[in-house]
């Protein structure tokens, strides 16, 4: 539910990053924060267990700049990958303006991407959304191990738009593809604007 | 998409400010804000100058959102008012038109019992500013079959960079 000031000329959207449990969602986020000119973002809050899993949500506040005259912000959610969380993951998704699937490269996770795409397409409904019709990307994360499964393999398992949505492949640990997928979905986001309703 | 857009015209935008702002003082609070059930910030006033009121919004969201889980978990509807009292500062959250969160913070200078009586007021006047952006809204969705004109029609490659320089 993309929030339009008329009055303050503002746009703020929310994205969240959905995916299995470790596949380096959290870490996107992190990335982005250790990037970002200070005074463009907030503070990057992380409701984290001792031992750094995500518990309810990370969230970082961007503010960009502006475009065509609207000061437009994004506001970065990550939801807890853990199977058990599934009734957190739902609250997250309300409101969602575009979602980012970080799927884990590694051969032995392609059943968990699987398994956690079919919960997002779940949940989403439940929130009265569906995949097929919202801003969404597709982020092929850890590419620099060598376990991995083959991109064509990956989009083969992975892709549920037709034509296929957007893919990025990226190590989130060093950055590569992160911006390029945030990219990716906020012009997604920004261009859905515009659709009728 | 699933829920209408919230669209915040000139003329409600300045009546909501002044409806929190008095809120601020006939409630002797410190800090007075609104925020959408999703997180964002609609409008703050008082002490603010060294508050996170980004966090602040994304947090009362999430608490809100999680305590609605809880409420429907045990078959209740919502909690419509939840309170975290502090050692000094307390927070007083309230949901207002279904759909909007308020939240007071006030200090031992005002009392609950103050601040809820205040927000019940409030929130009457707050209920009929979000129906007339509810209706107009609505009455715009009608004839243009969109919710706004949206200044992105054409957003471009160059434009989402340099967003992001
Ligand atoms: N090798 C490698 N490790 C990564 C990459 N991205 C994340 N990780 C690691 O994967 C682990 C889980 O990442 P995290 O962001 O916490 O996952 P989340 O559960 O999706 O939030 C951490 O140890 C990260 O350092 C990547 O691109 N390559
Ligand atoms: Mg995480």
């Amino acid at each position: 539910m993309t929030f339009i000031n008329y009055a303050s000329r503002e746009i703020n959207c929310k994205i969240v990053y959905y995916g299995p449990g470790l596949c380096g969602k959290t870490t996107n986020l992190q990335w982005i924060y250790e990037k970002t000119n200070p005074n463009a973002k907030g503070k990057l809050i992380s409701l984290a267990t001792e031992t750094d899993r995500t518990l309810f949500f990370d969230f970082l506040p961007l503010e960009l700049g502006t475009v065509r005259g609207f000061k437009t912000r994004f506001h970065l959610y990550t939801v807890p990958g853990q199977v058990f969380y599934d009734a957190s993951r739902k609250l997250i998704l309300k409101g969602v303006d575009g979602v980012i699937f970080v799927a884990d490269s590694q051969v032995e996770r392609m059943d968990a991407n699987v398994e956690a795409i079919e919960n997002l397409m779940v949940n989403l409904k439940s929130q009265g959304y569906d995949l097929l019709n919202i801003p969404y990307v597709l982020q092929l994360n850890k590419r620099d191990l060598p376990n991995v499964a083959t991109v064509d393999e990956m989009k083969q398992a992975l892709q549920r738009k037709n034509p296929g949505e957007p893919v990025y492949e990226a190590c989130a640990a060093r950055g590569t593809g992160v911006f390029e997928t945030l990219k990716g979905v906020a012009k997604l986001v920004l261009a859905d604007l515009t659709k009728t309703q | 998409m699933a829920a209408p857009d919230i669209v915040m015209y000139e003329e409600e935008f300045n009546q909501i400010k002044g409806i929190i702002a008095k809120l601020r003082v006939d409630a002797n609070s410190k800090v007075v804000f609104l925020v959408d059930k999703n997180g964002q910030q609609i409008a703050a006033h008082g002490d603010i100058e060294n508050l996170d009121t980004t966090s602040l919004a994304s947090l009362t969201a999430g608490n809100v959102a999680a305590t609605d889980g809880l409420a429907r978990l045990i078959g209740e509807k919502e909690f419509s008012i939840l309170f975290h009292e502090g050692e000094k500062d307390n927070i007083h959250i309230s949901i207002v038109a279904s759909r909007v969160i308020l939240v007071v913070i006030f200090d031992e200078r005002s009392s609950l019992g103050l601040v809820r009586l205040r927000v019940k007021k409030a929130s009457e006047e707050l209920n009929r500013v979000f129906s007339n952006i509810m209706a107009k809204v609505e009455k715009e969705r009608a004839s243009t079959g969109t919710t706004f004109e949206s200044p992105f029609a054409e957003i471009t490659d160059e434009d989402i960079d340099s967003l992001f320089s």
